[in-house]
């Protein structure tokens, strides 16, 4: 029976493959109305990231702007581009972030000087910038749709294909750059607990408190 | 799908990173302001790869494979640049980044930190008063 079931799996597998490939999981105004929805979810939590008041909410928000991107880039058919947003942006980088607010003893709660006094001249650049952008990008591009039809341009074996055969020295750069980083994060932290170490017979309370902030910098680096 | 509604929202998607870059004050809401202007240009990058691939005969993917090393980079960005916000935290006890007014020009020639503080705070007061 078991056989029976697999052979039949794989007799009504290459059809039902097409058949995905083909139509996909939504209809093409499917697909629109879908990246309009998670488009405005996605817009939303960015503007509510940049306006709250309390440090840590602007953290998980940015968790909701950067997931609402994942999707989009699951409706535009990239799909290893999508899971490598939510590995390394939800994953590490807003637990990085947040580290980051611990450590600096960010204020739990409402702090009224999360914004400086140059909000209103930001405001006016960025509605300047955006006015901007948006005219030229749909005055560019009124005419031009996106097939989102056939095989899917971003599934993991094409940008492989195309990773490790047209962009393979740009990868082993960004290779040592990535070593790179690892180390310059290592070499800040360990100075500064050098820094502290010999600052720290006259203050023994700041000592331990930056010994417990150099073990979590080290965690932190093992996690990342 | 029409290639304007991703390209409309990571134009928005930009400019709020942009305002949140010019108008916060910690310097990690700064870093997360970056973090949503590079995914801006993420979404940028690979809504054309897709084009692109579907409209022309041969393509390198050049959209997704620089989509990908962008966010690396966005991820040694934010290990080095929180490593520095560390940093400055523990020196100076802030990672408020108006107080590091070290590189401006002050008035008086070598006085204490604190006056300095005051009188740009107050040079910020009287510009936006």
């Amino acid at each position: 029976m078991t056989l029976a079931a697999t052979a039949g799996l794989l007799a009504a597998g290459p059809n039902a493959r097409a058949a995905a490939e083909t139509h996909g999981f939504l209809s093409p105004t499917g697909v629109e109305i879908a990246f309009l929805l998670v488009g405005l979810v996605t817009f939303g939590a960015a503007i509510v990231t940049v306006t709250t008041r309390q440090l840590v909410h602007a953290a998980l928000w940015l968790v909701v702007a950067l997931g609402g991107l994942a999707v989009e880039y699951l409706l535009l058919t990239a799909e290893f581009i999508a899971w490598v947003q939510v590995l390394i942006y939800v994953g590490s980088v807003v637990v990085l972030l947040l580290f980051g607010l611990m450590l600096t003893r960010a204020p739990i709660g409402r702090s009224p000087d999360a914004d400086s006094g140059n909000r209103w001249a930001a405001l006016t650049v960025a509605v300047a910038a955006a006015a901007a952008l948006v005219w030229v990008v749909v005055d560019a591009f009124r005419t031009t749709w996106i097939d989102l039809d056939g095989p899917a341009a971003g599934s993991t074996e094409a940008t492989g294909a195309s990773l490790f055969q047209n962009w393979v020295l740009p990868f082993e750069a960004l290779s040592v750059l990535l070593l790179a980083a690892l180390v310059g994060a290592i070499v800040l932290s360990r100075k500064a607990k050098a820094e502290a170490a010999t600052a720290a017979d006259s203050t023994p309370a700041t000592r331990s408190r930056t010994d417990r902030s150099e073990t979590d910098r080290s965690e932190k680096e093992g996690t990342r | 799908m029409h290639l304007a509604y991703p390209a409309v929202l990571s134009a928005l998607l930009f400019c709020t990173g942009l305002y949140g870059v010019l108008a916060r004050r910690n310097a990690i809401l700064v870093l997360m302001s970056v973090e949503l202007m590079l995914n801006a240009v993420n979404l940028n990058l690979v809504a054309f790869d897709v084009w692109l691939s579907k409209t022309a005969e041969e393509t390198l993917h050049s959209g997704q494979a620089l989509t990908l090393f962008t966010i690396a980079i966005a991820a040694a960005e934010i290990g080095i640049g929180l490593a520095i916000v560390l940093a400055v935290h523990r020196n100076r006890g802030t990672s408020d980044i108006d107080r590091l007014r070290d590189t401006a020009e002050r008035h008086d020639t070598d006085g204490p930190d604190h006056d300095a503080v005051t009188a740009g705070e107050t040079e910020k007061a009287e510009a936006t008063a």
